[in-house]
């Protein structure tokens, strides 16, 4: 049997897939994250509970409408989003004037809720949900097994992260968002309506959340809980990343999964601390995050 | 008391023609600070008026009262006929008011190009691409580069050729010359000159009313959030002693 440093490669690269996996949560939910930060202001702390919908919403379509996964994976982010446009014009927009303190008890309480009405009704044992037939199985590499579907999650996160930082990066719309995520008034007394592309903003992070909660629903069992679970990592990207940092937020979501695999394998008591001890150590050399802007 | 002062400069003047621009008992508020106490003044299509004054007057809080991005107001502002004081910022943008800032509102995540691209048309009748490039080649050279790595005159030209895209027939200049260069300021000056003799409607903030002079048709003086004075820019060399009082130069 081949080792690298004394483990056995399979080991090794089977954590490291797992990081990637892991990592492309990381770097879907903090891209959200950070686009919503960037642009409202707002700490979303719901973002974990709509990833759990995105997850949920793709099971309730399978179970309740007999849609499956690829019809999930572009219904459940558009649902969900549009619960996010809902939420945004009833109750976020009402605190943009005030500090980030109140938006993030506004949806922290609001993640509370949404995540006690689904275990209310759905327990938190988990719901299965298969993965597409299209993706069972997997391939043999000449240094381990790949299974398709973790294949499937990690090109489809890059490909939508890619996309994303495509969109806001070189396009008019982007350029409407960068220059309202500077100076929203003047972009508004240029003749723009920003409270609309504030909402669209908010529903697209949403949209983003659940679109990885119908990813991870068939690598993680559906559960009322898988959203306050990765949440707080999530956040911890977020700040190693630097708020507001598209690009930062999608390096730093992959970059930390790996590490964290890496560490399973190494010294698997630190697996579960290590990104806040980098987000610590960041803080301290670089209070802005890696690819933040200091004001 | 009151009245009798602001009405005055804001009276029809000789020319006649109905005003683009009508501001009548402006009233603004900064948070709770009560910042503009009834200012009046009014504009004629095609004419470059000048708000002088010294430094809190309310210059450019007036501008930003126009655009609607004033807190609060009360009073009325008319464009064109329109009632605009209770309208959103973007809705007035849209009747063809274009608003350069005093910091220029450059944005430094995009680059001139993008800049220059930005604010959306609102009025048929915007110059091109080519030419805003023609009026300021430095513009053209720098088009790749990010917003905030021009010089500040550079810097100035964009946020002028920016607004002259949407096809705005108003143009809100707040402090155009403000720090830069004479050569750069004689060029702003030129610029001004020429959107004139096409026919925008300019209202100018500042504060060096030597500048002034050579591009505006008449000067009103703001002082503590009134329109104090009207002078005609014909008069200006008479009344200077008096211009020296009101902006304690």
């Amino acid at each position: 049997m081949i080792t690298i440093l004394g483990v056995p490669m399979q080991a090794l690269f089977g954590q490291l897939l797992l990081g990637l996996i892991n990592g492309s949560f990381y770097a879907i939910l903090s891209l959200g994250l950070a686009i919503i930060f960037g642009l409202l202001n707002i700490i979303n702390f719901t973002h974990g509970a709509q990833y759990m919908m995105g997850a949920f919403v793709a099971w309730m379509l399978l179970n309740y409408a007999g849609l499956g996964y690829w019809w999930a994976l572009i219904l459940a982010p558009i649902i969900v989003g549009l619960f996010g446009v809902i939420l945004e014009r009833l109750l976020i927009a009402r605190l943009y004037k005030l500090d980030h303190l109140y938006g993030l008890l506004l949806t922290f309480g609001l993640a509370l809720i949404i995540q006690g009405l689904f275990r209310n009704e759905y327990g938190v044992s988990g719901l299965p949900y298969a993965i597409p037939s299209e993706l069972s199985g997997g391939q043999r590499l000449p240094f381990m097994f790949l299974p398709n579907y973790r294949g499937w999650v990690v090109v489809a996160s890059l490909v939508v992260c890619i996309a994303t930082w495509l969109v806001i990066e070189k396009t008019k719309l982007g350029a409407y968002l960068r220059a309202a995520t500077e100076n929203p008034t003047l972009v508004q007394a240029f003749g723009v309506n920003v409270p609309l592309l504030l909402t669209l903003t908010y529903g697209f992070g949403v949209a983003l959340a659940a679109f990885a909660g119908v990813l991870a629903a068939p690598v993680y069992s559906v559960n009322p809980n898988m959203g306050a679970d990765i949440i707080i990592v999530v956040f911890a990207v977020v700040v190693i990343g630097g708020m507001g940092s598209i690009l930062g937020s999608i390096v730093t979501g992959f970059t930390l999964g790996l590490i964290e695999g890496l560490t399973k394998v190494f010294y698997p008591e630190a697996s579960s601390t290590v990104i806040f001890v980098i987000m610590v150590l960041v803080l301290l050399v670089k209070p802005a995050g890696l690819f933040g802007r200091t004001a | 008391m009151a009245e009798a002062v602001m009405t005055r400069p804001g009276a029809p003047a000789a020319a006649g023609a109905a005003p683009l621009l009508s501001v009548q008992g402006l009233e603004g508020w900064y948070g709770e600070s009560h910042v503009l106490h009834g200012i009046s003044f009014d504009v004629r299509p095609g004419e470059v008026v000048t708000l002088l004054g010294r430094n809190g007057a309310g210059k450019t809080t007036t501008l930003r009262a126009i655009i609607g991005i004033l807190g609060k107001r009360k009073g009325s502002i008319r464009y064109d006929g329109q009632e605009t004081i209770g309208m959103a910022s973007r809705n007035i943008a849209k009747l063809g008011l274009g608003y350069v800032p005093e910091e220029r509102g450059i944005f430094s995540s995009l680059s001139v190009y993008e800049n220059l691209m930005l604010p959306p048309r609102v009025k048929p009748g915007g110059m091109t691409v080519e030419q805003i490039y023609t009026l300021f080649p430095n513009l053209k050279e720098r088009s790749g580069s990010q917003g905030t790595k021009l010089s500040g005159g550079e810097q100035q030209m964009l946020a002028i050729g920016r607004i002259l895209r949407t096809g705005a027939k108003l143009i809100l200049l707040d402090e155009p010359t403000e720090g830069l260069a004479p050569v750069i300021v004689q060029q702003i000056g030129r610029t001004l000159a020429r959107l004139k003799t096409e026919g925008y409607t300019i209202v100018l903030v500042e504060q060096n009313f030597r500048f002034a002079q050579t591009v505006a048709d008449r000067h009103f003086v703001v002082e503590q959030g009134r329109v104090i004075d009207m002078i005609p820019n014909a008069e200006l060399d008479a009344n200077i002693d008096k211009l020296h009082t009101y902006l304690g130069v």
